[in-house]
């Protein structure tokens, strides 16, 4: 993995959903090794400000800079960096687990099945590679979308949500591996209702309507 | 350790042909719908062979048309609806190169499928064997410029609720070109005149469409994703 120094940073980022200003001058800095923790009442924008540094979303002002060149003009090479995790698990329900794997993380990087099916056992749903997705629990479609994340080994972690429907043992996984990624040098943002229980330097951004 | 583009298409290709093959109730509606569709003209008309042979292209064509739209809505709407269309447009493959192969896949298994299911409605409406190759030919020409229209319209109604309304009015339309000469040609196979002026006129809207649909249709996904 080839992480940079000056990491991700997003400045004065405005974004407006018809008439309400959802967005209203978000500013941060994320480095390698660290962490943000966006936190919020239900609609102050935290999924927005995830979609808009994925570069989903193009905010009406403010800008999103990654290793110092915008993201819209260096879109590929982030995106290659880039692992997005939204609030839904985004699966296939006729495809297996190991083949929702294969097609969206193939298209980042070369994997083999041996690659995914250890991603899968890492989020503890090895057993359920070759089960199509529609027949998983919330809780293992989720674990399944954090095996993803974990086989595109991608510096930037974007995650939404990432204990949602997981149970006490799946949302201290979430914070092994959030802990694991930040300590060989990733970086991650992650909306989050509650406290991440990490030991590593947590950072915080409260948005607020 | 990157992905190459050639390969990132043939893996969505895979993707979507492994998606359309698990769900075949899908994948055999609009080759149903063509068939039965049809074959019911001879028997609602009971009309002579002759009178039918006349009426065959129009209705070929007609039948052609509808029964691509009907699988046109899900292009984009079922990876729209469960996320999947943003971890596609996150892959760092470009968005083009995505809707290429989604639309592609799309016209392996209509446009490819109903070519292949022609001649059986052909024979059906006494279509002469000799004018098959025209027709075939036509009507591939035909669905893969619809796919393409199709891309378009489909990119900009997938946020829609009730989307695939708004999508027929704007595809059928602009397919309305592919039904004169589509079905001019294969009028012209039928009496044994010259096709040539209808099926290069098939063949440069096919170009046209092939060449400039894929970034209309990208840049209509990109608004709808936001």
């Amino acid at each position: 993995m080839n992480f940079a120094s000056d990491g991700l940073e997003f400045e004065k980022v405005h974004v407006w959903r018809g008439d309400r200003h959802v967005l209203q001058g978000i500013s941060a800095h994320v480095r390698p090794r660290e962490l943000l923790h966006i936190s919020g009442a239900n609609g102050t924008g935290k999924t927005t400000l995830l979609r808009v540094v994925s570069g989903l979303l193009r905010p009406e002002q403010g800008s999103v800079t990654w290793l110092g060149q915008s993201i819209t003009s260096s879109r590929t090479e982030y995106q290659a960096a880039l692992a997005y995790a939204s609030h839904e698990p985004a699966l296939k329900s006729d495809l297996t687990a190991i083949e929702n794997l294969r097609f969206a993380v193939g298209l980042k990087r070369r994997v083999t099945p041996k690659d995914l099916l250890a991603a899968l056992d890492r989020t503890g749903v090895a057993a359920c590679a070759e089960l199509p997705a529609r027949v998983l629990s919330a809780g293992q479609r989720r674990r399944v979308s954090l095996a993803r994340v974990l086989a595109m080994r991608a510096s930037i972690w974007l995650l939404d949500e990432p204990h949602a429907n997981l149970d006490a043992e799946g949302s201290e996984l979430v914070s092994e591996l959030l802990q694991a990624h930040v300590q060989e040098g990733g970086l991650a943002l992650v909306v989050a209702h509650r406290d991440l229980a990490l030991s590593c330097p947590v950072r915080r951004l409260e948005l607020n309507s | 350790m990157t992905v190459g583009a050639w390969e990132a298409f043939l893996l969505v290709l895979h993707r979507e042909l492994c998606l359309s093959f698990r769900r075949p109730e899908q994948l055999f509606q609009p080759l149903v719908f063509f068939l039965i569709v049809t074959t019911l003209f001879p028997l609602g008309l009971s009309l002579q062979l002759s009178a039918l042979r006349d009426i065959a292209p129009g209705v070929l064509w007609v039948a052609a048309l509808l029964s691509s739209l009907l699988s046109l809505d899900s292009l984009f709407k079922s990876d729209a609806d469960d996320g999947t269309l943003e971890q596609l447009a996150l892959s760092g493959q470009g968005l083009t190169l995505i809707v290429v192969a989604k639309t592609g896949a799309h016209w392996l298994v209509t446009g490819l499928a109903l070519v292949i299911v022609s001649p059986i409605v052909a024979i059906a409406l006494g279509i002469p064997t000799s004018a098959f190759a025209i027709m075939m030919l036509s009507l591939a020409l035909g669905t893969l410029t619809l796919s393409w229209l199709g891309a378009i319209g489909a990119g900009l109604t997938i946020g829609l609720r009730r989307g695939n309304v708004l999508l027929s009015l704007i595809v059928l339309p602009l397919a309305t070109p592919l039904l004169i000469f589509g079905a001019a040609a294969t009028d012209r196979a039928i009496s044994g005149t010259s096709t040539a002026g209808a099926m290069y006129f098939l063949a440069a809207l096919c170009v046209f469409t092939c060449t400039l649909a894929p970034w209309a249709a990208t840049a209509a996904l990109r608004i709808t994703l936001e």
